[in-house]
């Protein structure tokens, strides 16, 4: 199919993640991993249970410092490891979780409305009001992820598939030029499965998305780059036919 | 079409009318207004209620909506009462110095340091310390009613959430300045007389109305900062704001991702409360009469905490609900008005049992009823609430160290 995957080129890449390691009580879970991709790219991220896939999330998002190694940002190359969440959050990447978060107390209306991009310093929260175009592009968002109905409702009372959607319709509302999209597919349909590849692949073309997803099946259909970690370091990387041909691959993973 | 403020927050119109209402009719049954069917001293009883109400909507915002369970609101709260009080014995004492001087001219330095005998001789001293330099000038004091304490909080939070302390670490760290700051003001140096504390200050200086009108007037005063308190709190939780706070009550990890500063959140929060504790705290001195560093004994920052829990926090009509109703009830035990029970071989005698049953009904409201009282009103208009699918969503580490202090 696709053998023309382009990757990121050296010295234009969105995120460039270089050497990076992490060891948790003498356990080296990250180990001297260097990753990268470019502005519009899309990226799929394969590997066994404890590969390290999400960790390697909450370097990039600075909810975990490495012990060694860069990571790097934008053009300009900001050094994300001086930031904090919050800090690298505004600067452009957002995040979906392993396991759903969303705010259940809160309806889904509050939860799109904090999501928004929008100024987040509290004096100008306190006085911000929603306005037209930001309801309008609340019910947008709602709609695209298939909760157009739903938006009085309260986050906990959603399904389970629902409240992963709600919280990829937060990810769209952050408007961020970096998804890092953690299995996103768990709890759903195979129907809403393909709906996500597509919104996956459509995202793809305007900015860089990282999706972490453990069903092969998904990950064809997205069609894209695919990288294989294995305890904590890329094992290969390459297109899907690529990797699932390669002998350590089908070795750690496939073969189980 | 937008819904304006009042009528998106019902239950700030409602409050404000019941409010309206009770403080009329405590005027027209008052000595001064009326016949006089409530006491003086009731007045003063039921306008320090008020401003206990105040109070809790602090700490309402501050725990029952951010997630933090801070036990050293009422420092803030007797330091505002401080600074008013300076002010208040200042200037009574002045027109003492004055008067009792007589026709006699005196310098403004015999007038200072007479002040100063006066005040401090209780002490041992007759020097007015520097930090009444501005005890003379009302303008100065009421500012620093906002200021002393709002710097205070905006220090103490500055270090505390930046290093990113939370739960009962945090609360732990509140009540161990709670206890700083009233060990410190029981001793003789700190310049605020000790533990004899602020005394006199219900002599509204340059006031020559009696106590049974002021006591009105200080009514009308702590009815207005509740009512003012409670439409900026309405204003705060119900918008975005709100949202970003019980986001972080909820889980502030994920407010973080979302590029929202967990740490310039809590501080604004957390700061904002103290100003309104001292606010409450300048208001209900004056009419206590006394102020001393007992009462900023930790105990009374785990009382507010009692008070929001068992009114049912997160609501700030139960924050409300919660002052008054402990705070009356309390006070009808303790003023002895209850009969004893004899039992034959021990006879309950309210004022000590008094504690041992609120400790109980805190336990039992957190157990079983953690709306509290506020949830009657979800009764009575039959709100149900969703299914959390069991997950939790208040902060409630805090709890079991409240239980543990009560006993
Ligand atoms: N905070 C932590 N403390 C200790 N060990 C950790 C921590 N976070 C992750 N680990 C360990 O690091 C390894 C990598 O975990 P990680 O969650 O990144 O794996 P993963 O690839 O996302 O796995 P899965 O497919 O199951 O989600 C695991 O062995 C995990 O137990
Ligand atoms: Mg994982």
């Amino acid at each position: 199919m696709s053998d023309h995957v382009i990757g990121a080129q050296p010295g234009n890449a969105q995120l460039e993640v270089s050497g990076i390691s992490v060891t948790f009580d003498g356990f080296r879970a990250i180990n001297n991993l260097s990753f990268a991709i470019g502005p519009a790219e899309l990226r799929a991220v394969i590997g066994p249970n404890g590969a390290g896939k999400t960790t390697f999330m909450d370097i990039v998002t600075g909810k975990t410092r490495p012990d060694e190694g860069r990571v790097l940002w934008g053009e300009t190359h900001q050094n994300l490891l001086k930031m904090n969440e919050a800090q690298i959050a505004r600067a452009g990447i957002g995040r979906k979780f392993q396991k759903p978060t969303v705010f259940e107390d809160q309806s889904v209306t509050d939860n799109l409305m904090m999501a928004l991009k929008a100024n987040r310093s509290p004096f100008s929260v306190l006085v911000w009001k929603a306005g037209a175009k930001d309801r309008a592009r609340v019910e947008e968002i709602a709609a695209q992820v298939g909760l157009a109905d739903q938006l009085p409702r309260k986050a906990g009372e959603l399904s389970h598939g629902q409240k992963q959607w709600l919280e990829i319709g937060m990810l769209l509302a952050q408007e961020p030029r970096l998804l890092l999209v953690d299995e996103p597919a768990a709890g759903m349909t195979l129907a809403e499965r393909e709906q996500t590849t597509a919104l996956l692949v459509d995202l793809a073309k305007t900015r860089a998305v990282v999706v972490v997803e453990h069903d092969m099946e998904f990950v064809r259909r997205l069609n894209c780059k695919v990288t294989v970690l294995h305890e904590g370091s890329v094992l290969a990387e390459g297109t899907l036919d690529h990797v699932t041909a390669d002998q350590r691959v089908i070795e750690v993973y496939l073969g189980r | 079409m937008k819904p304006g403020f009042l009528a998106k927050n019902p239950s700030v119109m409602w409050f404000l009318l019941i409010l309206a209402i009770f403080t009329l009719g405590v005027t027209f049954l008052s000595h001064a207004y009326g016949p006089g069917v409530i006491s003086t001293s009731m007045v003063k009883t039921l306008g320090k209620t008020l401003c206990l109400c105040l109070i809790a909507i602090a700490m309402d915002l501050v725990w029952g909506y951010t997630g933090i369970l801070s036990l050293g609101h009422f420092a803030f709260f007797g330091l505002g009462g401080y600074m008013i009080g300076m002010w208040l014995m200042y200037e009574r004492t002045r027109d003492i110095v004055l008067s009792s001087a007589g026709s006699f001219p005196m310098t403004p330095q015999e007038v200072n340091d007479a002040i100063g005998t006066q005040i401090f001789g209780v002490v041992g001293g007759s020097e007015l310390p520097a930090i009444w330099t501005f005890a003379g000038n009302l303008p100065m004091q009421l500012l620093f009613v906002v200021l002393v304490p709002g710097l205070l909080a905006l220090i103490f939070g500055w270090l505390a959430f930046r290093s990113r302390v939370t739960g009962v670490y945090l609360s732990i760290l509140t009540q161990a300045m709670t206890l700083a700051l009233s060990l410190y003001l029981f001793q003789n140096e700190s310049g605020l007389r000790g533990n004899n504390g602020l005394s006199g200050l219900q002599n509204i200086p340059g006031v020559s109305a009696g106590q049974d009108q002021l006591s009105v007037w200080f009514l009308w005063a702590s009815a207005v900062a509740l009512g003012l308190g409670y439409i900026a709190a309405a204003f705060i939780v119900s918008g975005k704001f709100g949202s970003v706070i019980r986001g972080i009550r909820d889980d502030e990890a994920r407010v973080r991702f979302l590029g929202y500063s967990v740490e310039g959140y809590k501080l604004f929060v957390f700061t904002l409360t103290a100003v309104i504790a001292a606010i409450a705290g300048a208001l209900y001195y004056p009419q206590a009469g006394i102020i001393n560093p007992g009462e900023m004994a930790p105990i009374a920052s785990i009382y507010l905490a009692v008070w929001v829990a068992i009114g049912g926090r997160g609501r700030l009509y139960g924050a409300v609900m919660g002052a008054a109703f402990v705070s009356i009830v309390s006070s009808w035990f303790t003023g002895g008005r209850v009969p004893d029970i004899p039992l034959g071989f021990y006879t309950i005698q309210w004022v000590d049992w008094w504690q041992v049953l609120l400790g109980l009904a805190f336990v039992l409201v957190t157990l079983l009823a953690p709306k509290g009282l506020s949830g009657i009103v979800d009764l009575l208009e039959g709100i149900r609430s969703p299914d959390r699918h069991g997950d939790p969503l208040g902060p409630d580490q805090g709890s079991l160290q409240q239980k543990e202090a009560q006993e």
